[in-house]
């Protein structure tokens, strides 16, 4: 069955006209315009192993998200990187859109937990990875180059991600502080030995999560005052920045949401509208119409990129939504994405209008 | 040119270089002393920390700037000549083995400290820094760079990034590759680029994990960013004795089932043990099979509640004994025998050979047993240190190279290890890198279609493969005559030749 499945895929990349490999569909928005045949992925699912003691789990592509965390939470287990679900996401679309939630800043990154990957290529190769350990050095790390490649560089068959276990002690502190103070308290706690794993500022309000032993978490929650939020409220609250279902993402009347990758120190930017920021002062969200210049030059001052992460006008989008490299750069991705995908099978134009 | 151009099938041909043109070039090019070319000054240069494997090359370029790495680069280009970079020469792979027609690229110069700024919790260095001296930098901040490689004293934080190299602290902390920002480098086209940024991403494809690990062959690092974490506070170790090595790799992975991620976990078997506490005298139990060492770090309160949860799952896995560290200098003593297990197998034996694979925790007390059956194999003896918690191995193979015969057996014991490591799930390389050394025993963990798109990572950097030639991934040509084909879907490269 599962080999019948992957003969399909094959026959689909051997016509070589343009596919669209697609999971729950739940990050359609994002990137650049669909283009291609869409090859559904969600029949190829299911964790192929998962063993507690090894912190592994090895799921198939189209295995869902939600599935996946059930599984390791049955274990106390956890993605620490908290990859948002969106509403059904699967774990290939996870990992083709390297997305994090707020743990990012401290947990890592999807990308530093991904161990291995198999992919079939554009000419409908079987390939695998990495492996299964949490140290190899063997060969090119090529699974992490899947993360975040949109689909462009194959078809994302299984991944091992790393899988962490879920903290004993949890608490959220929230407290009243302008942008500049709220971004010099993160960079200054964040240099301390707290179990502060995340954060955002929205409105006047900081609110940041502790997470860690419950000793330890004690601890901070006494050094650094502040008011405790209850725990299901807490729960939900971070849930819905991680699920994007928070009034400031959910307001898209509200302009085109761009997302700005700053180093976290970057002084507040000098940009009209609502600003949400997480990850330490590292992920700002900016809900703004303006020109996709203004955004992109801000975040080149302040040593970052911006991506139109959601929404925005055509003329907006024209140049691709996310920040254009530099020449030498462009020519390496090009080189890449010949060699994988020789005939331009998978998500033309998805990540940058040039392939 | 065309022959000249990198291939997966087989090895390039540098022959019929003019290098009395290049050297005068790279005369013009360099300051006085940063040409080396005449024998008695590049013979050190013959290999890095695995010195089985020597070779003299036909010159080594010290620059001292990124504008000289980058003539360097583009002269050497010209002439298709190959180029070696080369760290602080401690590598254990041969991977700055150098090139015989080749020029070693030495970053050693490039050592100065740029920037370290406690607020953004970062550091900007060139590539010759060492590993240590960033920790040193950063520590009147409270804060550190956490890998720590064994010769964190001495190996350069570009050799780091060559590697990807790990350490005792990997399981907590991560490797290089999570705690890199940022590199800057020089492609072989002599265009300077950087990969990733001060920020946590970068757009594109992610092309900062895929230069960090990749062993010189893709770009040449001249300035690096790192990040820089808050020093726990406090550390206690519990070291933990068993009698037998299954029961110990069993309580490694109990361990981690109970969900608690040790600061460092090790084990040591009873001959690392016996090797190094005359050595040493750091008091380990030298009745027990093996030993684990596991660490807690963090706030005093934190430490406490974890070394308490780790001691009973211990016991409750079987350990013999248990004793905690009690004071820092007690903590630092348990640890300095672990530390000093490669000079003790240098000062028992007259050789030994490092092997680094990477196995599931769980397969690890079987894995030592079938080490134990080897060394009644190859008649050679082994001592065994582990980095438990990620399941990374160690074994040291005991031998003389005078005795003839002796280092071929070990070689084959080391190669029948790695082949093992793949089998078992692992792979033949956590933490040393591919390098010369490995590079056969990568026929047995990658089919040719995996080779070929490694190489075509390779082909996007350096079309005309000048970058580290031979090193890392094999030419399907050397697997095919090594004899050791990981054969998938009856995929057999070079079809064509006879198999003996």
């Amino acid at each position: 069955m599962v080999q019948g499945m992957l003969d399909e895929f094959r026959a689909r990349i051997m016509e070589r006209k343009p596919l669209r490999p697609r999971g729950g569909g739940s990050k359609d928005f994002y990137g650049g315009p669909l283009a291609g045949q869409v090859l559904e992925t969600r029949a190829y699912n299911g964790i192929i192993s998962y063993e507690p003691s090894e912190l592994v789990i090895t799921a198939r592509c189209g295995t869902s998200l939600a599935e996946l965390e059930s599984a390791l939470a049955e274990r106390r287990q956890c993605l620490a990187c908290e990859p948002p679900d969106f509403g059904g996401a699967t774990v290939g679309g996870a990992v083709a859109a390297g997305l994090s939630g707020p743990r990012r800043a401290t947990a890592g990154s999807l990308r530093d937990f991904v161990l291995g990957v198999r992919i079939m290529d554009g000419e409908g190769r079987v390939l695998k990875f990495g492996g299964e350990v949490i140290k190899n050095v063997a060969g090119f790390d090529v699974s992490r180059l899947m993360v975040g490649s949109l689909g462009t560089l194959g078809l994302i068959l299984d991944v091992s991600l790393k899988v962490l276990p879920v903290p004993p002690g949890d608490a959220s502190l929230r407290f009243d502080l302008p942008q500049d103070k709220a971004l010099e308290a993160l960079n200054r706690w964040a240099g301390r030995p707290l179990p502060l794993v995340a954060s955002v500022w929205e409105d006047g309000v900081l609110s940041i999560r502790l997470s860690g032993a419950q000793a330890a978490v004690n601890a901070a929650c006494t050094a650094l005052g502040g008011e405790v939020m209850g725990e299901t409220a807490a729960t939900d609250f971070w849930q819905g920045l991680r699920e994007q279902t928070a009034a400031f993402f959910a307001a898209d009347d509200q302009g085109p949401l761009w997302r700005l990758s700053l180093p976290s120190v970057a002084p507040p930017l000098d940009l009209p509208g609502a600003t949400l920021i997480e990850w330490g002062g590292a992920q700002r969200w900016l809900r703004i119409d303006a020109a996709a210049g203004t955004l992109r030059d801000a975040a080149t001052r302040a040593g970052g990129h911006a991506t139109l992460f959601r929404g925005g006008r055509a003329e907006q989008r024209a140049g691709g939504v996310f920040t254009p490299l530099a020449p030498a750069l462009m020519e390496i991705h090009r080189r890449l994405k010949q060699r994988f995908d020789p005939y331009g099978v998978f998500n033309p134009g998805r990540l940058y209008p040039e392939f | 040119m065309n022959q000249r151009a990198h291939s997966a099938e087989q090895a390039q041909d540098f022959s019929g270089i003019d290098r009395a043109a290049l050297l005068a070039e790279l005369e013009r090019l360099l300051p006085k002393d940063s040409l080396l070319a005449v024998h008695e000054d590049v013979k050190p240069y013959e290999c890095d920390g695995l010195s089985a494997y020597r070779q003299v090359p036909m010159a080594v370029a010290l620059p001292e700037t990124e504008a000289q790495v980058v003539a360097v680069i583009k002269a050497c280009r010209a002439a298709g000549v190959p180029l070696v970079p080369r760290g602080a020469g401690t590598g254990l792979s041969a991977g700055a083995l150098p090139h015989p027609q080749g020029v070693v690229l030495s970053l050693a110069k490039m050592k100065r400290i740029l920037h370290v700024d406690p607020v953004a919790r970062l550091a900007v260095v060139q590539p010759g820094v060492r590993n240590l001296a960033i920790s040193e930098a950063a520590a009147a901040f409270g804060l550190y760079y956490a890998p720590d490689p064994s010769s964190q004293i001495a190996c350069s934080i570009g050799g780091n990034v060559a590697e990807n190299s790990g350490g005792v602290h990997c399981l907590k902390y991560g490797l290089t590759l999570h705690n890199v920002l940022r590199v800057r480098a020089v492609l072989i086209s002599g265009e300077i680029v950087e990969f990733g940024n001060h920020a946590l991403d970068a757009p594109g494809y992610d092309l900062l994990a895929l230069s960090i690990g990749s062993e010189g062959l893709l770009a040449i690092v001249t300035e690096v960013t790192v990040r820089l974490v808050p020093k726990p506070d406090h550390a206690q170790v519990i070291i933990a004795s068993f009698a037998d090595v299954v029961t110990a790799g069993n309580a490694v992975a109990d361990v981690i089932a109970a969900g608690i991620i040790p600061a460092g976990l090790e084990m040591m078997d009873k001959p690392a043990t016996a090797a190094v506490e005359p050595f040493v005298k750091a008091g380990y139990d030298l009745d027990a099979a093996a030993i684990l060492l596991c660490e807690s770090d963090g706030t005093a309160e934190e430490v406490a509640e974890e070394i308490g949860r780790m001691q009973s799952v211990l016991e409750n896995s079987g350990a013999t004994r248990i004793r905690v560290s009690q004071s820092e200098s007690e903590r630092l003593l348990f640890w300095a025998g672990r530390k000093a297990a490669f000079p003790a197998a240098g000062r028992i034996s007259p050789d030994y050979y490092c092997m680094d694979g990477t196995i599931p925790r769980k397969r690890l007390g079987e894995m030592l047993l079938a080490i134990y059956a080897m060394e009644k194999k190859y008649g050679l003896r082994c001592i065994n240190v582990f980095h438990a918690g990620d399941g990374n191995m160690h074994p040291l193979i005991l031998y003389d190279a005078n005795v003839p015969g002796e280092l071929e057996r070990t070689e084959a014991f080391g190669a029948e290890i790695l082949k093992l490591s793949v089998d078992l799930g692992g792979t033949i390389t956590g933490e040393h890198g591919v390098g010369y050394e490995k590079i056969n025993s990568m026929c047995d963990q990658f089919c040719a279609d995996e080779l070929r798109a490694f190489h075509a990572v390779k082909r996007s950097f350096d079309p005309e493969g000048l970058l580290n030639p031979e090193k890392a991934i094999p030419t399907l040509y050397r697997c095919a005559e090594s004899g050791r084909m990981h054969v998938h879907g009856g995929d057999i490269p070079f079809p064509e030749l006879e198999r003996l």
